[in-house]
Parts: structure tokens; sequence; C-alpha cells
């Protein structure tokens, strides 16, 4: 396997973990994408396949393009001056990087939630029906139901249910990020992208996150940079190796973990990275 | 060669301790004019002080009177300026700090800007004299209230491009991030997120408008009765106090004296609510 | 947990083509909210360039009328329609000077005293009180100017400069007078004191700036407190105590009301300070309504032109300064 090229060893994992369970297509295909920032090329050549409803783990040193990659899964990257990316991300066979791809209708099907929680300031339910309100006019009775299923969804609901008209930003960091996670889902994407989603959160929270992460996979696909090893092993199915702006490996998250194709790979996920 | 370094050691003892003391006294010095001023405002001012102030018209002079119509006709013109300068104000401080920030248009308007905050005012009432006053050929509330917009406007500017660049970059990712187009974001998260501050430079506007004199005296001018009328001269509470305080009668000094106290209390009180908002949101964002 | 996620297909049918219909509304809405606020950013230049133009304009007669003469005669006559503007420039300049002379080094020390000297406890309430008498509007000190501190300078102030200052050689006429009170000298004081709590709070700030290892690095060599202003604050922050400086000069050269009442508004050179003069300002506040000509009208703006042009180039210049110092930081 070391000898064929990246993409196709990514799409033979795929296909190979296919093979076992029917529901495993590629959800978003990367092709020869690369990205720069006012010049400087950060991404370069990245062949990569996000299974559908499996978890997918970036994971890598820092500033190898981790987050990047992720960001320019939702464009979110286009609201800044100067930043170009290039090649084909296919969601649904249609490339996502086309001008004329509807930018609301890619944010509506691909949800983010970042590594610092960021609730708006108003209360937990408006937090909630913010982004929903802006697509669907629903009766008061729906919005509530709506609201509920998310906040159940992101298991929150019990600790925030009293307080569904308080501030947002009176809930605890966990909490946060959890009301994110919500507030992603609610608008019932097809994708989820978390970028390092537990790294400003206490184990406890974490381990409530990682958890969460296991049942959203049923309903969504999810892409997941971590740094956290551990989290990589313990909650996806496949994990992506990035170093310096190139993918260097791409499986299943058991092969990878126990039996890397790569030394690059090996060193960093046993810690002897230089 | 040690008696040496412990003379210039001494040496440089006693310079220091002169320079302390001195920056002590400066302290005291700047302080004590402040305390003086302040406290012969609220001496004069309280003095003067009785319930005709405020239901009694502007007296001619040696005549018992109020400064009621003036009260009127400076909540009138300030309200009014609010109204104008605030929004166009808010609008050009989300532009440089969401649409401009890189920007040389955005750098170059918040050069003026920030001249335009600091430039004589009276410059300003000249300004609204030619644009409005002589074309409609007499001094008017309405003009008066543009000019005093013209003060707002920068303040507000200035802190609505300040308060928004202090919203979070993650802030506008995540709302973006849901789909919500822009504009949606700006008003409905970003001006929520940054709603205290931009309040703070409001009333720091409206403290500002309240004590100004110098550009009403050639565009709302004054006027002697009640009105409100503001296509005609209207009074103000400042221009009242420097037309009394600089006639050679009594009742009018008292007056001007009273006017005085109340604009002083009215703008300490405002600067006061503003810096208490500023400072519940530090507590809160900690 | 199993709620019920997945949706009918018509359902999500429906929610598809309503996002694509949004797109469009939204993208029209979004380039009208930018046009809208960089239509508001462009009125702010808009504002500043119509009145640079509207002063032009409202005082070209004077200009064309007078010439260069109307910066470098004194006359001030509204009846035989003849304006030099000398006077009220020389007074703006010298109040301002004066001003500038008392308040500079008092700002200073008081900047100083909130950054190092004074206990920390001390610091904010002290900053707060002359952050908050900044605000104090400036016809407040005019009518202290007025009644409280112009007894002042003719029972005491002034008998004592004749006495002492009066005879000295070079500054002696600056200094003799008849004890009117008003004119240039209090004038300049009371404008000084109107604008130090506004350039000891932009220095204040500046000062708070310095990178406090740079301090600790210097105190931690055994440098005394004096010593770490002088040369370590100082130096760090020069660019932006001359702005702050600049900004208070743009300030006490604009000042009208503070010093109107006090200048005494006399149309005459004279190289005493203690005798009534005029400035720029004050001419228009206390002139402007009973302009009954087209040229003394036109006379009076054009000074304002003026005044417009020498505060916006200290300004200017204040800003230039200021932002130097960002750029320290922005670098570090
Ligand atoms: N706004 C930017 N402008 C210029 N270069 C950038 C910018 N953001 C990131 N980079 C560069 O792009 C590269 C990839 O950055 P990225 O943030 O994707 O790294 P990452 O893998 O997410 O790292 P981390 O694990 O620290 O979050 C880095 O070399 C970084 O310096
Ligand atoms: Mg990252």
């Amino acid at each position: 396997m070391t000898n064929l090229n990246l993409a196709v060893a990514a799409s033979l994992n795929v296909n190979a973990a296919a093979a076992g369970q029917a529901t495993a297509a590629a959800k978003i295909t990367a092709r020869n994408l690369n990205f720069y920032y006012d010049g400087f090329h950060a991404l370069k050549n990245i062949h990569m396949d996000i299974p559908e409803k499996r978890v997918t783990a970036i994971i890598g040193p820092s500033g190898c393009g981790k987050s990047t990659l992720l960001r320019i899964f939702n464009r979110i990257y286009s609201i800044y001056p100067k930043l170009e990316a290039r090649g084909e991300v296919m969601l649904d066979g249609e490339n996502v990087l086309d001008p004329h791809y509807p930018l609301n209708r890619l944010r509506s099907k691909v949800g983010m939630v970042f590594q610092k929680p960021v609730p708006f300031p108003m209360s937990i339910y408006d937090n909630i029906a913010y982004g929903i309100k802006h697509y669907e006019k629903l009766s008061r009775a729906d919005m509530d139901i709506r609201v509920e299923q998310a906040l159940r969804q992101a298991a929150i609901w019990d600790e925030a249910k009293d307080k569904l008209k308080g501030s947002a930003l009176g809930l605890s960091g966990g909490q946060q990020q959890r009301l994110c996670i919500a507030r992603a889902i609610a608008l019932r994407p097809e994708v989820i992208l978390f970028d390092e989603p537990t790294s400003a959160l206490d184990p406890i929270a974490t381990g409530k996150i990682e958890q969460l992460v296991e049942e959203l996979k049923k309903d969504f696909t999810i892409a997941i940079v971590t740094h956290n090893m551990q989290q990589a092993a313990r909650c996806s199915d496949f994990t992506a190796f990035m170093y310096l702006g190139e993918l260097i490996e791409f499986g299943e998250t058991e092969t990878m973990f126990t039996r890397p194709s790569k030394q690059q790979t090996e060193d960093y996920i046993t810690g002897r990275f230089g | 060669m040690s008696a040496i370094a412990e003379k210039l050691y001494r040496r440089r003892r006693l310079k220091n301790s002169i320079a302390l003391v001195m920056a002590s006294a400066a302290t005291l010095f700047g302080l004590f004019w402040l305390v003086w001023i302040l406290w012969t405002t609220l001496v004069n001012g309280i003095g003067a002080l009785k319930p005709e102030l405020f239901y009694q018209m502007t007296p001619p002079p040696g005549e018992d009177g109020g400064l009621a119509n003036a009260f009127f006709g400076s909540m009138l013109m300030s309200i009014l300026a609010i109204l104008m300068g605030t929004p166009v104000g808010i609008l050009a401080g989300t532009f440089l700090a969401e649409y401009a920030r890189r920007s040389y248009l955005g750098e170059a308007i918040r050069f003026i800007n920030d001249i335009l905050l600091s430039a004589p005012s009276i410059v300003l009432g000249l300004f609204v004299y030619t644009l409005v006053v002589r074309p409609m050929g007499h001094f008017s509330g309405f003009a008066g209230a543009i000019t005093l917009a013209l003060i707002v406007l920068p303040v507000v500017v200035r802190t609505t491009d300040e308060m928004l660049k202090l919203v979070p970059s993650q802030m506008r990712e995540a709302a973006l991030s849901l789909g919500v187009p822009q504009w949606k974001v700006t008003v409905q998260v970003l001006y929520r997120s940054a709603l205290p501050g931009i309040v703070t430079g409001i009333l720091l506007a409206l403290a500002r408008i309240s004590g100004e004199t110098a550009p009403l005296l050639f565009t709302a001018l004054n006027n002697q009765f009640w009105s409100h009328d503001l296509s005609g001269p209207l009074a103000s509470v400042p221009v009242v106090v420097f037309q009394y305080a600089m006639s050679p009668y009594d009742t009018w000094h008292e007056l001007a004296w009273a006017g005085a106290f109340m604009v002083t209390v009215f703008v300490l009180c405002i600067s006061l609510i503003a810096r208490a908002i500023i400072a519940r949101r530090k507590v809160a964002n900690d | 947990m199993s709620t019920d996620q997945a949706l009918p297909a018509s359902a999500l049918a429906a929610h598809n083509d309503n996002t694509a219909r949004r797109a469009e509304s939204d993208r029209r809405a979004d380039n009208a909210f930018r046009y809208l606020v960089t239509g508001a950013g462009l009125f702010v230049l808009l504002a500043l360039a119509g009145a640079a133009f509207s002063m032009l304009w409202g005082g070209k007669l004077a200009f064309s009328t007078f010439g260069i003469s109307f910066l470098t005669t004194t006359d001030w006559d509204a009846v035989g329609h003849k304006f030099g503007a000398l006077v009220p420039i020389y007074g703006t300049l010298v109040t301002a000077l004066i001003a500038m002379l008392i308040a500079v080094p008092v700002s200073f020390g008081i900047a100083l005293f909130l950054t190092e000297v004074a206990p920390p406890w001390l610091r904010t309430p002290v900053a707060s009180a002359i952050e908050l008498l900044a605000g104090i509007p400036s016809i407040i000190y005019g009518m202290w100017g007025l009644f409280v501190f112009v007894p002042v300078m003719s029972s005491t102030v002034i008998p004592f400069l004749n006495k002492y200052l009066g005879p000295l050689p070079i500054l002696g006429p600056l200094f003799q007078g008849p004890p009117l009170g008003i004119g240039m000298l209090t004038a300049g004081i009371v404008l000084a004191i109107m604008v130090i709590p506004f350039i000891s709070s932009v220095m204040r700030e500046v000062f708070l700036t310095v990178p406090t290892r740079l301090k600790e690095s210097a105190y931690a060599l055994g440098s005394t407190t004096w010593e770490v202003s002088w040369n370590v604050v100082l130096p760090y922050t020069r660019s932006a105590v001359i702005g702050g400086v600049f900004l208070g000069l743009g300030r006490a050269l604009g000042e009208t009301m503070a010093v109107t009442f006090v200048l005494g508004n006399a149309h005459h050179l004279t190289a005493s300070l203690l005798m009534p003069g005029n400035s720029i300002a004050a001419t228009i506040a206390n002139e402007f309504s009973e302009a009954d000509s087209e040229i003394y009208q036109s006379s009076l703006v054009a000074l304002g032109f003026l005044l417009f042009i020498v505060t916006f180039v200290v300004l200017a210049i204040a800003k230039l300064m200021l932002m130097r110092l960002n750029r320290n930081e922005g670098a570090k």
C-alpha cells in the first residue's frame, strides 16, 4: 500500500470500509485541494474522502493545516480577504468551491463547532432558534419542539430546560460547548465539523462531548480535528494524519493506530515526533 | 572610589525624590483648580435652585423667571441630534469594523473621523450655518440639532468601531457558519454583543452635546419664550447661560449659575452611568 | 436520543428548495447593507470636506477683498468694512501657547503620578475623577473664570506680576498693564486648567502601554522611579506623548466658551498679556449673530476657515504621532 498514491490509498480504505458497512460512502471528497494564505501555501494537493455517517479524525502537529482543511469544507475562510482555495471539494457530487454554489445552502448542510465555545449573547432558547428562524417560518410550538430536540440530542436538555430564557453566557464552558453543538444540530445539517472541540474543557466535559460525538454519528457525517491521540482512537472510525500541509496517511482508525504504514505517522502517534 | 559612588547614589536618590514630589504636587495642582471650579458651580448653583426654574420661562432683565423653555429646547435638540447622529454613526462604525478593517478607505475614514472628533465645535456651527441657516433665511432649532448631530456622529462612529473590533472573530464565524447572511449576523449578533459599548458611546455623546454652546449661537440662536417649533429659533440651556452670565444683571447671573449647575450635574451623571456600564461589561467578560 | 431525526423526503426537498430561494434574497440584502454602511462611512468624509468647503466658500469674499492683508493687518472695522485678522490670530496662538506651557508639565506630572508614583489603591479613583472632570462643559470653565478667577487675577495676581515681573528686561512688557483681570494671560490659564485633565488622561493611557517587563528590567538594574520614567517610559512613548500634547493643543486652539468669557473681545494688538485681546473662536462667537454686512460675515467665516485649517493640521499631526505607538505595539 505504501507504493500507491495517497488518493488511492484513501479510497481503498473507504472501499474496504464500505465493503464491511454498506452506508460508508464518501460524503465529502477533496481532490487536488490547495490552499493559500495570501501567497503562503498552507495545503498541498490534498486528496481525501470523508465517509458518510462516520467519524473522521484529523490529526497532526500544530500548524500542519488541520483547521485550514476543515474551514474549507464550509467555506468559512471566505469571510477573510486574500485567502484562496484551489481544486475540488465535492459534497454530494457538487463542487462547493464553485463560486456559484450558494453559501448558505453549503452552510446549512455543513455545520461547524469551534475550539472555544461562542454562545451568542442571547438566551439559550434563542441561540438554538436563531439559525432555524433564518431558514424556516415555524410556529411557536414547532419551534419549541425543534429547540428541545436539538438540546436533547446535544445532551444538554436536562441542564438547560429550566433556564431556556436565561442568558447562554451563564452556562459553564462544557455546557456552552454542548450548546454550540446543539445550535449546529438544530439546522439539521448533514455534516458537522469539529475543530478541537474539547481542548478548552476539563476531562469530565470532554468525556461528555466524546460520548455525544459517538451518538451523533448515527445521523451525521463528522469530521473532528484533535490533538488528543486517545480521543482520536476512542471516538473516530477513520483517521487522517497531516504534516506540513500534506495528507500523509488516511485509513481506518484501528489500522492507523496499530499498524500505520508510514514512519511519520507512527512517530507522531507514539509521541516520538521531532 | 566608594565615596564617589556613595555620593552619586545619593544624588540620584535626591533627584528621584524631587521628581516624585513634583509629580505629586502637579496632581494636587491640577485637582485643586478642578475642585475649585466644581465647588464654585455647586455652591452658586445650589443657591440659585428653585422650583420656578422648571416651569417659568427665561425672564427679561430684572424680573424673576426660570429656565423651562431652555431645558425643553435643549432636550428637544439633544434627542433629535442623537436620533440623527446615532444611526449614521453606528452604520459608519460598522463599515470601519466589519467591511473595511484593513482597507485604505477604512483607514482614511478612521483618520478623518478622529479629526472630526476633536475639531472645534464652533467650526461645525459655521458649517451648518452656511448649509442650513443661510438657505432657510433664519435660525432654527433644526439647524441646532444638525450641528449637535455632527458632534454626536464621530463619537458614535469611534465607539461602534472599537466595540465591534472587540467582538471575538469566532462569534462572526460561528454565526456565519450557520448560513445566516452577514448583515443579519451584524445586526442581530454582533450589535447585541457590542451593545453595552455602543450605548456607552451614545451616552458620552449626549454628555458632550448637552454642554455645547458655541455652535448653537448661530444655528438655533435663542428664544425667550416657550417653543417647540423646530423651524424657528430655539432656546437651549448653554446659550442662555452664556447670554445671562455675560449680562450685567444679578438675577440673570443667578439663573446662569442654576443652568450651569444643572448641566454639570447632568453631564457628570451621564458619564458615571456610562462608566458603570463599561465596568459591568468588563466584569461580565472575565 | 432516538428522536425522529430523519425527515420525510418531501420535507427535505422543501427545505432545500427554501434555502435555494433564500440564497438570492440574502445576497441582495447583504449587498444593500454593504452599500448602506459604505454610504455612512463616506458620509463622515463628506461631513469634514463639506465643513472645509462651505467655510472656504463663505470666506471667499473676505479672502478676495483683503488678500494676504487679511492675515497681516489689525483693523477690525465693522462700519468701514475693513477687516484684518492679525489680532484674533495672535490671541489664539498666544493663549494656546500659555495654556500649553502650563498644562504640559503639569499633565506629565499627573500622568507620572498616576502610573508610577501613587500607591495603587489611589491610582484608579484619581484617574477616574480626572477623566470625569475632562467631560465638564467648557462653558463652566468660562463662567468660573469670569466670576471667580478674574477678580482674583485683578486683586492679587496682576499687581504681583506688575511689581515683580514688570520691571524685567525683555519679558517685562508682557506683564505690564492695568489690573483688569480679563486678558490673554487669564484666558491662557483657564485654557490650561481645561486641557490638563484631557492631556493627562491621554498621557496616562500612553504610559500604561509600556510593557511591564521593560520597566521591571530597569528597576532590577537599580534604577530609581524617576530614571525609569525618564529613560524607559518616556523614550518608549515619545511620539504618543507628543501626539497627546498636540491633541491638547488642538483643543486649546479651537476652544470657544472658556476663553470668550475672559478675553475681553478687544481688537487691539498689545504686547502685554494683561490686556484684553481676542481669539478666532471668541471673535466668531461674539460677533457672528450681529454681523450685519456681507463682508463682515464673510470675514468671520474666513476666520473659521483659518481655525479649521490650523486645527486640522495640529490634529493630523497628533493622530499620526499616536498611531506610531500603536504600530510599535503591533510589532511587539
Ligand atoms: N490567517 C492566516 N494567515 C496566514 N497564515 C496562516 C493563517 N492561518 C493559518 N496560517 C498558517 O497556515 C498553516 C496551517 O494553519 P492551521 O491553523 O490550519 O494549523 P492547525 O493544523 O490547525 O494547527 P493547530 O493544531 O495549532 O490548530 C500554519 O503554518 C499557519 O501558520
Ligand atoms: Mg487549528
